[in-house]
């Protein structure tokens, strides 16, 4: 049969052999509309190296792939940068078959992939800073620990400026195209902005000072390889602007409105506290749980200053849609929000302050009384959500004239 | 007061500045957090702490 898969050539030594995968929408709760890569690397040194594999089911997509190159068996070292599974997955049938004379990982990388796969193959522990010769050029390696898994770490090509970022930088994003300046503009800042929403916010402080320690090593770099999507070699400066903008998490005139309804009195409430906000200049995004997936909704966070969110009192608790996106948001520590929670109920109501709860243990500020109503809104009650929607805006007005 | 350092994501703990998020006001020795309190960063338990 012949060979249709191809390696990409992405700089002087290096060549992407990952996978493609097309149809992948569900990456463990975070939906990927554009399906994604697993992005292997190939560096063409006198020692061949592997950056990374991928997930188990494409062992053979990557093999191909190298094979277009040079016979497999000839990689000597493989480098795992991020033990996760969808880079890891086929390490172990990989090392089998290849036979690789060493595999390299972080100590907690040596760690976690023992701890997945439970055999005898035996990865080498490499330090941060430790630099590795594949003889004719050397890598360098960077711990980069929670960025986004503890064992994470970057290696770096000085012969061809070239840093390897494991799932830094990266985005699910399925495409032929193997840079991101073949990638429409929209397209590539909705989706990185996506995954760091989805995937490195809870480590956003982590992320400021691995950004202050790459640009201390005084490292060249003119190309960005990340383990998903699309290989930056222009303007690296923007997608770094960007994680530092991402990670500096300052309030924005932005609010999200989030919410689940029963029988549309919740949404109206919504709809007051909404209509009012923008009144006040604020820019509103209104979702309603029943219709949108968690991962829009920290997409939408991401750079917004207010959280406000409703739900209906279900049998003494928030509706479950509300209770899978809070949970979400909750790990994923969205931070410098101000917020308020709403709800209507049919006779015990304990939705709102449940809500209140769970906005505190956030870390949300909590700027404007709640709102909830018996049954359906009448006019008071949606005054009273106008006056919660005013409120806010003033809250977070002042917050940003205060930050400036 | 001796720093301590989460063996997991690498974090320290320092006294005189405390953990603001968690609640910890400056001047807590790492013996005195108490036994829930988990790193900021990662999320680990105590255990997994060492003095630096």
């Amino acid at each position: 049969m012949s060979n249709i898969y191809s390696a990409i050539k992405i700089s002087d030594h290096v060549y992407w052999v990952g996978a493609i995968d097309w149809t992948i929408r569900d990456f463990h709760g975070y939906t990927t509309p554009r399906g994604s890569t697993y992005n292997a690397y190939l560096i063409m040194a006198d020692k061949i190296t592997l950056i990374d594999t991928v997930k188990a089911p494409f062992k053979d997509e990557m093999l191909s792939r190298i094979s277009s190159v040079v016979d497999p068996s000839k990689i000597k070292y493989i480098i795992s940068n991020h033990s996760e599974m969808d880079h890891s997955g086929c390490l172990p049938e990989v090392i089998d078959m290849i036979k690789p004379e060493k595999v390299f990982a972080s100590a907690i990388g040596v760690k976690t992939l023992k701890e997945l796969f439970h055999n005898e193959h035996e990865i080498i522990p490499v330090a941060d800073g430790e630099r590795l010769s594949l003889g004719n050029m050397e890598l360098t390696f960077m711990e980069t620990r929670m960025i986004h898994w503890p064992d994470s770490m970057f290696s770096y090509l000085a012969k061809d400026e070239l840093l390897f970022s494991q799932d830094a930088f990266g985005m699910h994003l399925a495409s032929l195209e193997r840079f991101t300046d073949e990638i429409p503009q929209a397209t590539l800042e909705y989706e990185a902005a996506t995954y760091y929403a989805n995937i490195v916010l809870p480590y956003s402080a982590v992320v400021l000072k691995a950004l202050d320690k790459v640009s201390a090593t005084g490292w060249k770099i003119n190309i960005i390889a990340p383990d998903h999507g699309t290989v930056w070699r222009k303007d690296l400066g923007k997608i770094l602007e960007l994680y530092s903008k991402w990670a500096g998490q300052k309030p924005t005139v932005k609010a999200v409105v989030v919410y689940a309804t029963m029988w549309h009195s919740t949404e109206k409430m919504a709809g007051a506290i909404s209509e009012a906000l923008a009144g006040e200049g604020i820019k509103v995004r209104l979702l309603s749980m029943n219709e949108t997936h968690r991962s829009e909704v920290v997409y939408e966070v991401l750079n917004a200053g207010a959280l406000i969110v409703g739900s209906s009192t279900l049998n003494n608790n928030i509706l479950p849609q509300m209770a899978d996106v809070m949970t979400y948001l909750k790990g994923l520590k969205p931070a410098n929000l101000i917020g308020a929670a709403f709800g209507s109920y049919g006779w015990s109501g304990e939705s709102v302050r449940h809500l209140e709860e769970m906005l505190k243990e956030m870390k949300v500020e909590i700027a404007a009384p709640s709102v909830s109503t018996k049954h359906v809104p009448d006019t008071a009650v949606l005054a009273k959500c106008q006056e919660l929607g005013k409120t806010i805006a003033a809250s977070l007005l002042k917050r940003i004239n205060d930050t400036r | 007061m001796t720093k301590y350092v989460c063996g997991v994501c690498g974090y320290v703990y320092d006294p005189d500045k405390g953990d603001d998020d968690g609640g910890i006001p400056a001047g807590t020795s790492f013996e005195k957090l108490p036994d829930d309190w988990a790193c900021p960063v990662c999320g680990a338990s105590k255990d997994e702490f060492s003095p630096e």
